[in-house]
């Protein structure tokens, strides 16, 4: 047991300065009927070699992005990783401590969370960001309770073109707290104006850029209908790499971001874990959830670092926190920097342009093929071809050819049976001209 | 104020270091990408016009610009780190390594499930593990943490009793609680009242079967404790709680003590969320990624949420929709198919300990804290009497007439070299430290970890309170003035304003 | 200007005519530390006896400030959004929190006098 320091003969010596016999003695507060006498049934310790072994036999019964063509997006896509990203987060300065309570011995970690938040801040072109959420979905659902902290309502609308993960888990957060939620249905079209759902009671609408569909559009006119009625615009980036092209959403007049920050620096891990943006107006930073690093002085009047505002926090105003996130995603808010860092203006915006590039390639292609047509008049990296048959099928057909080709509309949008034959495709940097080949080979196969 | 003796401004390894936003470089980047194939531009009217403002950097710069940094951070790699209900044990690389695995870091949560069979299978895995453990029969996986474990467990409890026709109204919560407990069940709707606790730092039985009634939907308590406590009256409470027709929620943010001892199923706990980031060893990373799976009894399993992995014939199958479950779950809490890549570091660490060495890991982490409590017990003021589990709480009493606080002797024990144990919570007790050593320590850490605060509360006896005011001296920063971060908040870094042209 | 009373919540009030000024007193500004945001009612907006009006935020703690008697806030003390410092300050002067038109005037009966709310803090230590 290779992660336990203390020696039989520790513990007998210990026991003995505690002045009990045997380590049972200290459990005494437990009923005894519920004090296992000998070890749970589960395996026994293992060594490195076994452990290896038995996890690398669950790898081999997977297909991973980089074994073959590969055009997944929908909200988790599949980019290059520099290799010092990996090195660095996994320094043990920054892997291995805790939440930065103590200030004078945690710069390091504050340090990264305040030019993280610049970063996040100046790509949203927004005025503030905080130190990261869980992931994109449920910075969204955060963003819909905060909106009707902000405008003391509790109505939320739902763009048609709004992941569905996102819906739901922004509706399930609201469910218990009494807040009424208007979901538009599946924006296929592109032609959804929300500005005429926006009533007296609207706290917020919330869209996507570009949208599950892969459409890129200008909200700056529904920005004006939501505040012109005193309703606050949501906009949710699933496609973080996308801001490196596309207008921010602070330009087009957002009050609040929230955004999937996976894409720069952290791996697809089959969901999980990623890192939710958060940016947000600064006249509502007071109720902004999660936890803020800013800048101070110490006593020797040198810069430095503290997490602050944290009245705003669950440790401290118990329930009426403004959330009660506590442990957030550290580490992969570090990746997510060290990227972009990485990137710089120049990599970020020439990073952005490769990926359309790709797909816009790819879309050319595929929308050629016979039978298949694209939907999308405008898109960044990820676009939906209307297949003449059910796109799960066809996506079956083609795993079995080792070819992963795309999110079928039927897992995104299951009850939705008129989206059945959608497929959503996404290229990035990593997509190849031999990939785009085998896909558009393959897709002709499948569909004669 | 310190005389600072350098040019730079460094001492020696403690190296100084800029924003990135003051090394930058227009047109610098540190990532050589693919050529830009011809191709239509199909962005529309929405294509970027502006620059972001982002800083330019070479892939030299920015390495050694994040480890100058890192040297500023204290880590559980570099030494003890007793912070009390955080359980910053050792780490395992091997838990690093199987996370990076090709085959699990590069799979998509949308693949076909007939491409994921092995993914499904690790995460149904874990799951049995963590059932076993628990003595429970169901475990809704995805929430992201601890305190989104505890959403999750009283949603599930929500949709439980709606489906029984009244969802009620009030949460009791343990006095000594987590912060989080509060904030959740507000979150899911509910008026939260406080239970209050013994004189010996127990949920007050008598008091919880007053108030206990047709109104409360779930009794959130935390075993063992926030003071270290284990509930001995855990079975009666559940009892009262089950026969009152409400749920016992388990904050199990402290089963470290237990893992392999006691299973909470056999305590009549309805729903405890698991800190794999705590007890199953993965790493903290300066706040996060964490996971919070959560058990649940039999009758909640019903009303989990989505999505989860149920075993179909020879493979897996993942459930994602109400239809597809043959069951009530109450929504979805999280994008896809939760931490997976915490399941696989959790699931390393599991497999490595064994049924055998988790056992023994939860005894080591009950016999380290009280050695440690019976070291220092004649010189702190312990708060409770007798063993504790996990972690041991001491209280502010012995520096009554000192001078010196509870902050300031955590300041101290930065320049001495380790990281100070939580301090102020639970705030039951006055001006507390709350030491859990864990497991992974060694005696001769535990012993110079005593050593070293024994010394401390010899200084602060004799009073010496401009040394603990000063604390920490030795550190890259000294005490930070959060009265001014948080009065003109300074959240992200603006270029400085021009300067006016020298006359 | 009246000798000010004080509710048990910590609030001090200073009464002239039918406005009564509101604050937060100097043993509560002790308590709570560096202040450094204060969280005021809208003018115009109606407050019942005991409802909360205000929230104080020190660096490590957040408290609510109650309406010590029923009325209308009239006028709030904007200097507190750029200098909460005057609450710690200047707790029974610069760092007034809100001026409220008093309802019921009987209201203030049950409030403390300064030496009953001495005696009162005294019990608390």
């Amino acid at each position: 047991m290779r992660y336990l320091p203390l020696t039989d003969e520790d513990r007998r010596a210990m026991l003995a300065t505690i002045g009990v016999g045997r380590v049972e003695d200290l459990y005494r507060g437990v009923p005894s009927a519920a004090l296992l006498d000998k070890p749970v049934d589960l395996p026994a310790h293992a060594g490195e070699i076994e452990v290896e072994r038995r996890i690398r036999r669950f790898a081999a019964r997977n297909l991973g992005a980089s074994s073959a063509p590969f055009f997944l997006g929908a909200g988790n896509y599949f980019h290059h990783v520099p290799a010092s990203v990996d090195h660095l987060i996994q320094r043990s300065e920054y892997l291995t401590s805790y939440t930065p309570y103590q200030p004078e011995i945690s710069q390091g970690t504050l340090q990264a969370l305040f030019e993280f938040q610049t970063q996040v801040a100046l790509i949203t072109g927004m005025e503030i960001a905080n130190a990261s959420m869980y992931d994109g979905a449920t910075a969204c659902a955060e963003a819909a309770l905060m909106a009707c902290r902000v405008a003391r309502r509790d109505r939320i609308v739902l763009s048609g073109g709004l992941h569905p993960h996102y819906r739901d888990v922004t509706e399930t957060s609201a469910r218990f707290m009494n807040i009424e939620i208007a979901a538009l249905p599946a924006d296929v079209s592109g032609n959804e104006d929300a500005s005429a759902t926006i009533d007296a009671d609207t706290s917020c609408v919330i869209v996507q850029n570009p949208d599950v569909f892969g459409r890129v559009r200008d909200y700056s006119a529904l920005a004006d209908a939501c505040h012109a009625k005193g309703a606050l615009l949501v906009v949710v980036v699933n496609e973080i790499v996308s801001l490196g092209a596309l207008m921010s959403p602070g330009d087009m007049g957002a009050d609040i971001v929230a955004a999937e920050g996976q894409s720069l620096g952290n791996p697809m891990s089959f969901g999980g874990p990623h890192v939710g943006l958060f940016a947000v107006r600064e006249k509502f930073l007071r109720q902004m959830p999660g936890r803020l690093c800013g800048e101070t002085i110490d006593a020797d009047g040198k810069r430095g670092w503290v997490l602050t505002l944290s009245t705003r926090e669950q440790h401290i105003r118990r329930e009426k926190a403004t959330s009660n996130i506590c442990t957030n995603s550290g580490l992969c808010a570090l990746a997510f920097t060290i990227h972009l860092t990485l990137l710089g203006e120049a990599g970020f915006t020439r990073l952005a342009e490769v990926n359309h590039a790709k797909a816009s390639v790819l879309a050319k292609k595929l929308g050629s093929l016979k039978g298949v047509e694209l939907l999308n008049d405008t898109f960044f990296n990820e676009f939906t071809l209307r297949l003449p048959k059910n796109a799960t099928e066809v996506v079956d057909a083609l795993a079995k050819r080792d070819i992963l080709a795309g999110v079928p509309g039927g897992r995104l949008f299951p009850k939705d049976k008129g989206l059945a034959n959608l497929l959503l495709v996404a290229a990035t940097e990593m997509t190849t001209d031999e990939d785009m080949d085998r896909l558009a080979d393959g897709l002709t196969e499948v569909l004669k | 104020m310190t005389v600072s003796f350098t040019t730079t401004g460094n001492r020696g390894l403690d190296l100084e270091e800029k924003l990135i936003f003051e090394q930058d470089k227009a047109g610098r980047t540190a990532v050589d990408l693919p050529d830009v194939p011809a191709h239509d531009n199909r962005l529309g009217v929405a294509k970027r016009k502006k620059a972001m403002g982002l800083p330019g950097l070479s892939e030299p710069q920015v390495v050694r610009h994040y480890v100058r940094m890192s040297r500023n951070n204290y880590a559980i790699d570099a030494g003890i780190y007793p912070l009390g209900s955080c359980t910053m044990k050792h780490n395992p690389r091997l838990n690093e390594k199987m996370a990076r695995t090709p085959g699990l870091a590069d799979l998509h949560p949308l693949q076909p499930q007939s491409s994921v069979q092995g993914a499904l299978a690790l995460m149904d895995e874990l799951a049995h593990w963590l059932m076993t453990l628990t003595g429970m029969p169901a475990v809704a996986l995805s929430p992201a943490a601890g305190a989104h474990g505890e959403l999750t467990g009283l949603m599930t409890i929500r949709a439980a009793l709606e489906a029984r026709g009244d969802a009620r109204k009030v949460v009791l919560v343990a006095e000594s609680a987590h912060g989080t407990n509060p904030a959740s069940a507000h979150m899911c709707g509910y008026e939260v009242e406080s239970v209050p606790g013994t004189e010996g730092g127990r949920v007050d039985l008598a008091a919880l079967k007053k108030r206990l009634g047709p109104d409360v939907a779930a009794f959130m308590i935390t075993n063992p404790n926030t003071c270290g406590l284990f509930e001995d009256d855990i079975v009666a409470i559940s009892a009262a709680v089950h026969d009152a027709g409400g749920f016992v929620y388990c904050d199990g943010a402290n089963f470290n003590a237990i893992v392999g001892r006691v299973r909470p199923g056999d305590l009549g706990v309805d729903a405890m969320h698991l800190n794999l980031h705590k007890t199953f060893s993965t790493p903290h990373g300066g706040g996060g990624p964490g996971a919070g799976p959560v058990v649940l009894s039999k009758a909640l399993a019903a009303f989990a949420p989505l999505p989860f992995v149920v075993k179909d014939g020879d493979g897996f199958r993942l459930v994602e929709t109400e239809e597809q479950s043959g069951a009530q779950p109450y929504g979805r809490m999280k994008g896809f198919n939760g931490q997976f890549g915490v399941f696989v570091r959790a699931l390393s660490y599991m497999m490595s300990m064994g049924s055998d060495g988790l056992r023994q890991a939860s005894a080591d982490a009950v016999l380290n804290a009280n050695y440690l409590r019976e070291r220092l017990q004649n010189a702190l003021s312990l708060s409770y009497p007798g063993p504790c589990m996990h972690e041991v709480l001491f209280d502010d009493r012995f520096l009554a007439e000192t001078g010196v606080t509870t902050l300031d002797f955590a300041k101290a024990m930065i320049d001495e070299g380790v990281h100070p144990m939580t301090m102020y919570f639970p705030l039951i007790v006055h001006g507390a430290f709350l030491i859990e050593p864990t497991e992974t320590e060694s005696r001769a850490s535990l012993d110079q970890l005593a050593d070293l605060m024994l010394g401390l509360v010899a200084k602060a006896k004799a009073k010496e309170v401009e040394f603990f005011k000063a604390s920490p001296t030795l550190t890259p920063r000294r005490r930070l003035d959060e009265t001014r971060a948080a009065r003109s908040p300074v959240l992200r870094w603006s270029p400085p304003a021009p300067k006016l042209a020298a006359e | 200007m009246a000798a000010l009373k004080y509710t048990d919540q910590h609030e001090w009030v200073a009464v002239e005519g039918d406005v009564a000024t509101v604050g937060i007193t100097d043993y509560a500004q002790g308590q709570l530390g560096d202040v450094v945001f204060v969280e005021l009612p809208d003018e115009g907006k109606s407050f019942a006896m005991g409802d909360q009006a205000a929230v104080v935020e020190s660096v490590k703690a957040a408290a609510e400030v109650y309406a010590p008697i029923s009325g209308k806030i009239v006028e709030i003390n904007e200097a507190l959004n750029d200098k909460p410092e005057l609450v710690n300050e200047d707790s029974t002067g610069d760092g007034w929190f809100f001026k409220i038109e008093i309802d019921d005037e009987s209201e203030l009966d049950s409030l403390m006098d300064a030496k009953e709310y001495k005696e009162f803090v005294k019990g608390l230590e």
